[in-house]
Formats: structure tokens, C-alpha cells, sequence
């Protein structure tokens, strides 16, 4: 005879509610979705899990909504210099890391050389060569201080920037180098004259400044410059001259790399280094030699034994030596890399710091998913 | 541009142009999150077309709503990021300032040290 309220336990029964079944993910599943173990010939895992509902069945939310997502997410500075930065991005899922590391790289504006007007030009080096090397030098300037230069404009003060480069080696001397700290900034644009007006008129030139760049209160005090002052551009030898006009514009990566505004950008997963079984003695040192990177040191156990532990994992650039070491090595020790937590490094080529380049980025991210939003609406 | 039919507005295709893996991707990986969402994908139909195709289908509600949640999400998420990253710039820069002016004031004690002993005395 079934009882009321033994039928009721049936019907509100839900296995999960029993103490001794474990709740969340399996440890394999677990291990699965948040890391890619690294085997002998490939990785395994290394996507992750899209679909939200993907655990659903055992209970598990899968989904990174705005609240957990801010929950989760971190932000650890390793280091920072004016061209460099190292840092920990904790909690974001690849596609999103991947996109900033994209717009980096080929959607942030910068300033670059575009047009040269080459008056005189006897070095060995020809035009076309010397003036793809104009291009290529970053510029120091805040490029969110001017204006695209669009096909009908006219260059003007808020959209070029004007540096002139006149060198000569004198006959006699030895040969010498053009390096970027004789490229002269002229903020009144540019000095060639294109045609002669009448004798009322001013004459033409190549650039309509309606006044000049110093009165920027950005560029009163601190001249724009190429971002370092030892570049070569050329070399003369006695008797050489090149006397050149260089007009940089604003421009993006993805129409030419040398409007990247940073020299490269990328990401790796961070690497976690798991000891199956304990490394003692003769093994232990055997795996410390074994790692070209150093991640392993030995430890005292006292009374001579010595094991084996994991002392640096970051250092870890997955090259499997410690797992290629015959068939028992590869079941003792793990090789994982943490799928959600990115240590991402910016080199900056020197016309703006990592820093805000990173912030310009998720920036143009946001701008993107207003457009698509005010496009549909 | 949204792809849709008049008679069931649950499924829909959008076409972005001027647009690439960047966004889409992630707009992708949003649209996976969402629980009423049962199929997001996208495809580029040709590399040299500046454009990209984004399928929504969805268990009811009207695919376009679902898809604009989803860019305002990723929006939110991306303004998350920015304050996150800030935050933990100034700190880095603080903490870097305070190191150097410690460092400093130990240079100069140390020199102070050395300059109060009397060396040729001895």
C-alpha cells in the first residue's frame, strides 16, 4: 500500500536532492569545458562549449550572462611601459578576446606618411623605395586629433601633417646616414609651390593651412616627431642628396599595415602545469633538465629525498619535451591551458601607450554593436 | 539588413556590411548565451565581399529583438571591460609610483649613511 505521502516524495523526487549524488559538473566534464589538455601529437578540447543549455540536463548553467560575466571578470596588470604592456584578462570567452586583439591590430587609427613629393632625390635609393620607408615610420601623434582625409578634401591643419627632409652628404666627406630626427615637422604646411599665382596672390601650395598647427594647445610645447628618433631611412654617399616632402594622414590597419598602431598584438591561454604522480630522485632532476623553459624545480623533502614540483607554469610555451619522454612520462604529467583567462600583450608602436590603445579598442567594439542596434531599430 | 518572412519573425538571417569575424563572432558567442535563442551562426559569404551573413532562429520571440539584446549585451560587457581594465591601470601605475619613491627614499638614506661616515678619519 502506497502512502500519501510517499506518493508525494515520488512526485517531487529529483535525484539531484539526494546528499550523496554530487551537484555541478563531473570532474571530466569539468576539465573538459574550462581547460585544453595538451596530449603527445595534439591538444584535445581546445573549443569550448557555445550553447548555453549545453549542461542543462545535469543541472548546469552554461551561460556567461552580463551579471556573472561582471562577477567573473578581472584584470591583472603584469607590466606596463610606454610601448609595452603584459596583462591578465580573467573570465572573458575567446571570441570577445579575439576581437579587441583584431580591432587592435587592424581598426585603430593612427598617422602615417602617405604622400611624398620627392623634389630631389641622387641616393641610390630609389623613390618609390624611400617612400614606402616614410610610410612605415610610426608618428607621434594623437590620432584622435585629426580628421580622415577623404578623396574631395583639401589637406588642411585638422586631417596632415607636413615634415620635410632635406639632406645632403657634401663631396669630400664620408658616406652618412638619413635617420627620422631629420625629418622637420612644419606646422605651417607645406612649403612646395605648386603654381604661381599672380604677383597679388599668395602662391599655391600643396596643403590650404588655414592657420598653423603650433596653435594647437595640444602641440604648442611638444613638436610632433616620428615616434623614435633612430630610425634609418637611407644612407647617402659623397655628393648625394634627397630633398623630399612627407604629408601623413589618418588612417586604419586594415587598409595598410603601417597605420597599425601597434607593432603586434596577441594572446595565449594561460598554461597550467599538473603533476600526475610525484617525481622523486633521479626522475625529478631528469624532468628538470628535460624542460628548456625551466618550469620545474626540485624540492627538499629532508632525510636526501628530493621531488620534483611545478615552480613556474607561466613559463610554459607548451613545447611537450617533458611528455615526449616515452609512454609513462605522457601519463604522468599534464599539460592544460586555462581556456577563459588570456594574458594578452600589446606592443605599441610608439604614437600612443598599450594602455590606451586597449581602451580605444573595446571602445570601437562598442561603437559597432550601437551601429548594428541603430541600424535594426 | 534583416532577411526575414512576414509570417514567422522567430527565424531571420541579418546582413552586416562593413563588417568581419570581429563583431560577428562575438555578437555569435552572445547570441549562443541567450536562452531563448536555438540556433545562431554566421558566415561570410566571400572573403572579398566586405559583409556578413548572421542566422538568428529563435523558440518564439521575434528573432530581431533577440539580436539587438544581444549587441546591447555585448555593449555592456564591453563598458564592463573598459572600467574593469582602467581600474586596474591606475592602480598599477599607483602602486609602480609608490615603489619608485620608496626605492629612492632608500637610495638617499643609504647615501646619507655613507656621507655621515667619516672615511679618511679612520
Amino acid at each position: 500500500m502506497v502512502t500519501k505521502a510517499e506518493k508525494q516524495f515520488a512526485k517531487n523526487f529529483n535525484i539531484f536532492n539526494l546528499p550523496d549524488v554530487p551537484t555541478g559538473l563531473p570532474p571530466h566534464l569539468e576539465l573538459q569545458r574550462t581547460r585544453a589538455v595538451c596530449k603527445n601529437d595534439a591538444p584535445i578540447h581546445p573549443t569550448s562549449v557555445l550553447y548555453s543549455g549545453a549542461y542543462a540536463s545535469m543541472g548546469v548553467d552554461n551561460s556567461v550572462r552580463l551579471e556573472n560575466f561582471s562577477e567573473d571578470f578581472k584584470v591583472d596588470v603584469i607590466s606596463l611601459t610606454e610601448t609595452d604592456m603584459v596583462f591578465d584578462m580573467i573570465g572573458v570567452p575567446a571570441g570577445i578576446a579575439n576581437a579587441f586583439r583584431r580591432i587592435l591590430l587592424a581598426e585603430l587609427p593612427s598617422m602615417a606618411i602617405e604622400k611624398v613629393f620627392v623634389a630631389n632625390n641622387t641616393s641610390v635609393i630609389q623613390d618609390e623605395v624611400l617612400a614606402h620607408r616614410l610610410g612605415l615610420i610610426p608618428i607621434a601623434a594623437d590620432p584622435r586629433l585629426f580628421e580622415y582625409l577623404s578623396e574631395n578634401d583639401q589637406p588642411n591643419e585638422k586631417n596632415t601633417i607636413v615634415f620635410k627632409l632635406h639632406v645632403k652628404c657634401p663631396k669630400g666627406d664620408p658616406r652618412r646616414k638619413v635617420l627620422t630626427s631629420e625629418l622637420k615637422w612644419l606646422p605651417n604646411g607645406s612649403e612646395l609651390v605648386k603654381e604661381s599665382g599672380g604677383s597679388t596672390t599668395k602662391p599655391k601650395t600643396y596643403t590650404s593651412f588655414s592657420h598653423s598647427q603650433d596653435s594647437f594647445p595640444e602641440f604648442a610645447n611638444n613638436p610632433i616627431m616620428p615616434s623614435f628618433q633612430d630610425i634609418l631611412i637611407a644612407k647617402l654617399g659623397p655628393g648625394q642628396e634627397i630633398e623630399l616632402e612627407a604629408h601623413a594622414v589618418k588612417g586604419i590597419g586594415k587598409t595598410h599595415a603601417k597605420w597599425s598602431p601597434v607593432a603586434t598584438a596577441w594572446y595565449r591561454m594561460l598554461p597550467e602545469v599538473i603533476l600526475l604522480k610525484e617525481f622523486e630522485g633521479r626522475h625529478a632532476e631528469e624532468l628538470v633538465n628535460v624542460c628548456p623553459k625551466k618550469v620545474f624545480d626540485i624540492e627538499d623533502m629532508g632525510q636526501g629525498r628530493k621531488r620534483a614540483t611545478v615552480a613556474r607554469p607561466r613559463d610554459c610555451s607548451l613545447c611537450r619535451e617533458c611528455i615526449r619522454e616515452g609512454v609513462e612520462w605522457a601519463k604522468q604529467v599534464d599539460l592544460r591551458r586555462v581556456k577563459n583567462h588570456f594574458i594578452f600583450t600589446i606592443e605599441s608602436t610608439g604614437s600612443q601607450p598599450p594602455d590606451v590603445l586597449f581602451n580605444e579598442a573595446v571602445k570601437i567594439l562598442e561603437d559597432k554593436c550601437e551601429r548594428v542596434i541603430s541600424e535594426l531599430s | 539588413m534583416e532577411h526575414g518572412s512576414f509570417t514567422n519573425d522567430s527565424h531571420a538571417s541579418f546582413t552586416l556590411s562593413e563588417e568581419d569575424h570581429t563583431l560577428a563572432n562575438a555578437v555569435r558567442f552572445v547570441l549562443n548565451q541567450d536562452p531563448r535563442v536555438t540556433v545562431a551562426a554566421y558566415t561570410i559569404p566571400h572573403p572579398s565581399l566586405e559583409q556578413v551573413n548572421i542566422r538568428v532562429q529563435t523558440t518564439g520571440d521575434p528573432a530581431r529583438e533577440v539580436f539587438k539584446d544581444a549587441c546591447q549585451e555585448l555593449m555592456q560587457m564591453n563598458r564592463h571591460v573598459r572600467s574593469v581594465f582602467d581600474k586596474a591601470v591606475t592602480e598599477y601605475k599607483a602602486a609602480k609610483k609608490l615603489k619608485e619613491e620608496a626605492e629612492e627614499e632608500e637610495l638617499k638614506r643609504q647615501r646619507d649613511l655613507f656621507g655621515s661616515m667619516d672615511i679618511e678619519s679612520n
